[in-house]
Order: structure tokens, then C-alpha cells, then sequence
């Protein structure tokens, strides 16, 4: 195979299964009581008819194995595949009824925290429709209970805790960084705002904690963009601005279920129409499927838009113009958040076309796209795991390589870090971009001229 | 013994029966109930268009992505299901049976096709035995208890093969067919076999969670 990629080409990596501190100084500090108790806790108390269902009715035939990237990537290695990293934790931990070793945790925080996307591809893959990524989310809810979860991502979930982001960002700073934005922007666009707390405005946009923390510009951009189209919008100044939610993905539940409340609490405050949030999946997932259901709402309370919709909305009612197409040749990457998630893959491919000239499919595509091997927290996890997340993503790197396209289109943050990573990784020459991106080059914007 | 075959063959046929039918219904009743007691959210999300949305797509054979990926497991396993519940019904023998307890009646296979099904059957569990064995990620997660639920199933078909031939110890297999058949029945509601039920269920929720909620295919 032509696009096959062969890791041997880069400096080698030798795969053995890594750890952190937190996992290790975690582990040490378990009784056996202790570990039985809250696996025990977990699958009795915590679960219903629902995970025993899947645990029963699995007839173990394999057919997920197909569907999952760590499997194809390792060389179809059986202890990748999705039936078997639950044979590997939940069965395990059933069989023993909760008497598990400090090798099985330290195995089964790697396996639910390193080897699964939560992606839910496979439940794709599965005739029965068993829900494995809620299965590697109950491992990761006991490993949690279990005060194991890896550094990284902990840390994240403690920043959420403590200040209501994702990142440590302090309250001045985040509003300093708004405003920062808005004036830098103001000296090409005349008259251009960033409102903040405006009571009653029809949006209310919200971005994830790395925006001001590292991509400030993707502000300047929205800002640039809600600009020309004449978008009576807000965004909030207070905690409940972050959208993200990494608690989702250590089993934090009660966490994660305060930084929802907060963000639909902030939007009930500004009494928005709706929400618009930025080119992020996890925290897509978070404010629409998931925060809603732990604080009682089975749908979220507000009309929640990813910003992929939102762009399709101004494109197609001609609020924002492109002025001239993009001429480099680019691919979409569909986020297992938003296409398998939300089904916004079909609109993607709309504003593709409408923004590119040469728009590239990869395959497999839409639901059946391959996650960027960056989501489900994994990313989140940080150094001490890169190295393996590259081996696992093999499969990825030769899709992307396979569509020979310049530009890679990755409307989603964690993907975005992942695929920059596989590019470098793989050596694919590939740029990656945001659809913001594009729109902000190719679109019809006035710029200040002084003395206008 | 006399005794002991017309019990089998009388009040256990019966039981069977009674057990099988009454179980399924007892696992779907248990299986609503706990619904209701721990995860009544789920109704907020099921919706009916969009559980038989996905079963149907399952339904259709070579139709889901999956199907397509591994053909010839799915393409094995659509006419072994077809037949494990089509040989048993439509078999002349067994409709004699009935008929003579309840004057009732129907179509029967040719006895010589009935033949040819029952050994496809077979080759279908020779399949996936051998599948089991030799494919890497099934291997892996097979134990022995996987093999007798194919050895189960297995039973009554070989029994009743070998009695309907009556290639040796007639009497003896017509009893081990009886008794394999009335095994295999009992326990379908209470082994992995109540996939059955419970696959469609959990097909139809996770149908609802990718129609209703995610507005994408689940196949």
C-alpha cells in the first residue's frame, strides 16, 4: 500500500504502556478494601439495566474491532480492540466482583484513558448497538472515585474546579484578553465590539479556555466575523464563559455537572436568544448531550450552536460574503463530536465548497470518519503519553496522507492539537486550519483606512 | 425409563415451553422495570421512529457499514439465524407432533431440503468455532463458555439429524434430541442467547440516541 506509513521512519518509540505521577502516587496510597468498595459502589449503584444489558448481551464476535483506530493502528492487535479493552477492565472487574490488583488499575487507567477516544465509532460497528465508550466512562468514573486519573487531565479538571476554565485563566485576565482583541481589531474595522454582559443580545458566544489562554486570535477573528455580519451578540464576562469540560472525561461527574450549570446559568443571566459556541467538539458534547443530562435537562435548556451551524447560517442567508474562494486544495476532517455527535458533516461539506475551490474527500467520512486520536480527553492526558498516542494514530496519518490534499480542515480544538501532531509526526506537509480561518481570509470585510 | 421418556416427551415439553416463553417475558418485564426504577431518563430519549429507524437498517442485510466490512461472518450468520428458527417450525416431523396434539397444521419442508438446511446449520457453528479459534480479536475474547453456547445450539441439530437418518442408536438420539432441544429452549432466557430480546433493545436505544439526539446514522 502507497499511503501506507510506517512509524520506523521516525526516530523509533518504543511502546510500553507509560504512567504519571498521579497515576503512581494514586495507586500507592489504594487498600484492597478500598478498591473493591468503589468498583463495587460504581457498577452496583451507579449503573442500571442499561450497562448490564451491555455487558450481557456482548455474544464477544469481535465485529467492533474493525471500527477502532487503536486496533487498525496497532497492527490489529486484539488487546486494542473495543470488546477487548472491556474484557480487559469492566469484565475483569465483575468477575472478581471489585478484588482487582494494582497492575489491573494501573492497566485499566491506560486502557480507558490512552486507548479510547470515546468517539463511539464502534457502537457503529456493533449489531446490537452496545455502548462501549459509556463502559470506558464508567473505568474512568471509578478510576476518578479511585483518585488515579492521569496528571494532566486532573490538573484541567482542578483549574475547572477552582476557577470555572479549563486552564487557570483569571478573571481579569480573561476579560483583559477581550478587550485587548477588540481594540487590536478596531484598528482594521471600524467601529468593530466585543460586547460584554450585553443584557438581551441574540447570541451569547462562548469559547473554550485555550482561546485566551494561547489562540486569542480565534477571538479576533470570531469578533471580525459576527463584525460584517452585523450579529447583535455577547460575550460573558464572568465564570460560565469557558465552555469546555475535561470532567466529562475523568468520570468527575459532579464537576462537570457545576461547569454546565454555570455556562447555561451565565446564558439564563444575559437572557440570549441562543447560544453560539466556537470550532470545539468535546465542548459541543458537553453543553448538548452530556452536562444538560447530569443537572435534569434532558435536552440543554438553550439552543446551543455549534459554530459550524452558526458559519452555514450567515453563508447561506448572505450575511457574510466570500469574496474570493480559497485556492489551496483542502480535506475535512469530520469531529466525532459534531458529525457522529451532532450530524453537522453534510453542512461542513456545504461551507467547504462554498469557501474552497478544491474540496478533497477523505475516507472514511462523515459518521464513519476516523476520530483524530486527540478527543475523549486522551490528548488532555499531556507529554508523558505523545509518544504512543502517534503509534496509535497510525491509521489516521495514512488517511489524512491518502487525500494528498495542502489544507486539512479540522473545525474542532482537540482535534486540531491531535492532527497538528500526527502531521508533524508523520511528515505529511499538511496545514491545519479552522473553518474561522478560512472564512476570516476569503470573506468580504471593509477595512479601516484612516482618514475614511 | 419408559417413565422417564414420557416424561420428557409430555409434562417437559411443556415446562419447556412454558419456561421459554414465560422467561422471555419475565426479562423484558425485569429489564422495564429496573428501566423505570434506575434509568427512566432513557424515555426522553427513545423514540419509536428512530428504534425501528435502526433495527430496520440492521435488518437489511449488507446494508450497514459493517456488513459490508466483514461480509462474509454477517452473510453466514443472517441464513444461520434464518434457519435456526426456520428448520425447527417448518420440519415435517415436528409438525406431525403437533398436529397430533392439536389438529393444527402447516406448510412442511420437503424432507430431503430440511436435510440440507440442518447440515448448513451445522457448517454455520462450524464457522464460528473456527472462527473463534483462528480470528485474533474473537480469539481473544472467547472463553470456554462461548463454545458451549455453541455446542448448545449444536445438540438438537446433530441429534435430530442423526435420528432422522437412523445412522445408530435410534432410540437413544431421539431422547438426546428431546432433551437438547428442551435445554437449548430453557435456557435462552437466561444466557447470552436472550440476545434475542435484548439485542433489538439496546439497538433501539442506541437508534434513538443517534436519531433523536444526534441526528446521525447509526449504521
Amino acid at each position: 500500500m502507497s499511503n501506507e506509513i510506517k512509524t520506523m521512519d521516525k526516530s523509533p518509540i518504543v511502546k510500553k504502556k507509560n504512567t504519571d505521577e498521579a497515576v503512581e502516587s494514586g495507586l500507592a496510597k489504594l487498600t484492597r478494601e478500598r478498591i473493591k468498595n468503589t468498583i463495587n459502589q460504581v457498577l452496583q449503584n451507579e449503573t442500571g439495566p442499561r450497562f448490564k444489558a451491555y455487558v450481557e448481551t456482548c455474544m464477544h464476535c469481535g465485529l467492533c474491532a474493525e471500527a477502532c483506530l487503536y486496533f487498525l493502528s496497532n497492527d490489529r492487535d486484539p488487546s486494542y480492540s473495543p470488546a477487548g479493552k472491556v474484557k480487559q477492565t469492566i469484565w475483569e472487574m465483575l468477575d472478581k466482583k471489585g478484588e482487582v490488583s494494582i497492575d489491573f488499575l494501573r492497566r485499566a487507567v491506560h486502557i480507558a484513558h490512552l486507548e479510547c477516544n470515546v468517539c463511539k465509532r464502534c457502537s457503529m460497528y456493533c449489531p446490537f448497538g452496545i455502548d462501549i465508550a459509556y463502559l470506558m466512562l464508567m473505568v474512568r468514573r471509578i478510576c476518578h472515585k479511585l483518585e488515579i486519573t492521569p496528571l494532566y487531565i486532573q490538573d484541567t479538571v482542578n483549574s475547572h474546579s477552582a476557577t470555572m476554565n479549563q486552564m487557570w485563566v483569571k478573571e481579569d485576565e480573561w476579560i483583559d484578553t477581550l478587550q485587548w482583541q477588540e481594540e487590536d481589531a478596531r484598528e482594521e474595522f471600524e467601529n468593530l465590539r466585543i460586547p460584554l454582559d450585553k443584557v438581551g443580545a441574540d447570541i451569547m458566544y462562548s469559547v473554550i479556555a485555550p482561546e485566551p489562554k494561547f489562540q486569542a486570535g480565534l477571538i479576533y477573528q470570531m469578533a471580525t466575523i459576527m463584525h460584517a455580519a452585523g450579529v447583535n451578540w455577547t460575550m460573558p464576562s464572568t465564570p460560565g464563559w469557558d465552555n469546555s469540560n475535561m470532567a466529562m472525561f475523568t468520570g468527575d461527574n459532579e464537576i462537570s455537572g457545576r461547569i454546565a450549570r454555570a455556562f447555561y446559568e451565565t446564558a439564563a443571566r444575559l437572557k440570549v436568544k441562543r447560544v453560539v459556541m466556537g470550532e470545539c467538539g468535546h465542548a459541543f458534547r458537553s453543553t448538548y448531550d452530556v452536562g444538560n443530562r447530569w443537572i435534569g435537562w434532558a435536552m440543554p435548556p438553550f439552543e446551543v450552536v455549534h459554530a459550524l451551524e452558526f458559519y452555514h447560517e450567515l453563508l447561506t442567508s448572505g450575511r457574510i460574503k466570500i469574496a474570493q474562494k480559497y485556492k489551496k486544495t483542502v480535506t475535512l476532517h469530520d469531529p466525532c463530536n459534531v458529525s457522529r455527535g451532532r450530524g453537522l458533516h453534510d453542512m461542513a461539506r456545504e461551507i467547504t465548497n462554498m469557501l474552497c475551490e478544491s474540496f478533497i474527500e477523505m475516507t472514511p467520512n462523515r459518521e464513519h470518519n476516523y476520530c483524530c486520536g486527540a478527543g475523549g480527553g486522551v490528548i488532555n492526558c499531556g507529554p508523558p503519553y505523545k509518544g504512543e498516542r502517534m503509534v496509535n494514530n497510525r491509521v489516521k496519518a495514512e488517511q489524512l496522507k491518502a487525500t494528498g490534499a495542502e489544507v486539512l480542515i479540522a473545525p474542532c480544538h482537540n482535534c486540531h492539537s491531535g492532527l497538528e501532531d500526527i502531521i508533524h509526526h508523520y511528515n505529511l506537509n499538511m496545514e491545519v486550519k479552522f473553518l474561522g480561518d478560512i472564512i476570516f481570509e476569503t470573506m468580504e470585510k471593509k477595512i479601516y483606512q484612516s482618514g475614511d | 425409563m419408559n417413565a422417564f421418556i414420557d416424561f420428557i416427551m409430555g409434562p417437559m415439553v411443556w415446562i419447556t415451553f412454558l419456561i421459554f416463553i414465560l422467561g422471555l417475558i419475565l426479562k423484558i418485564v425485569l429489564i422495564l422495570k429496573d428501566v423505570n426504577a434506575r434509568e427512566p431518563y432513557i424515555y426522553s430519549y427513545m423514540t419509536l421512529k428512530h428504534s425501528l429507524r435502526s433495527i430496520a437498517a440492521w435488518s437489511i442485510p449488507f446494508f450497514p457499514k459493517s456488513t459490508k466490512q466483514s461480509p462474509v461472518f454477517y452473510g453466514v450468520s443472517y441464513i444461520f439465524h434464518l434457519l435456526l428458527f426456520l428448520v425447527p417450525i417448518f420440519l415435517t416431523a415436528h409438525i406431525v407432533l403437533v398436529n397430533e396434539a392439536f389438529q393444527v397444521s402447516w406448510i412442511a419442508l420437503d424432507d430431503s431440503i430440511a436435510d440440507i438446511l440442518t447440515i448448513m446449520v451445522g457448517l454455520g457453528l462450524v464457522f464460528f468455532m473456527i472462527r473463534r479459534m483462528m480470528v485474533p480479536e474473537v480469539k481473544y475474547l472467547t472463553s470456554c463458555k462461548d463454545y458451549l453456547l455453541i455446542l448448545i445450539v449444536a445438540l438438537p441439530f446433530i441429534t435430530g439429524f442423526i435420528a432422522y437418518h437412523q445412522f445408530f442408536l435410534y432410540r437413544p438420539m431421539v431422547i438426546a434430541h428431546v432433551i437438547s432441544g428442551e435445554i437449548m429452549l430453557i435456557l435462552i432466557p437466561f444466557s447470552k442467547f436472550s440476545h434475542m430480546i435484548v439485542a433489538p433493545l439496546t439497538r433501539a436505544y442506541m437508534g434513538s440516541e443517534f436519531g433523536n439526539v444526534r441526528h446521525a446514522k447509526d449504521w
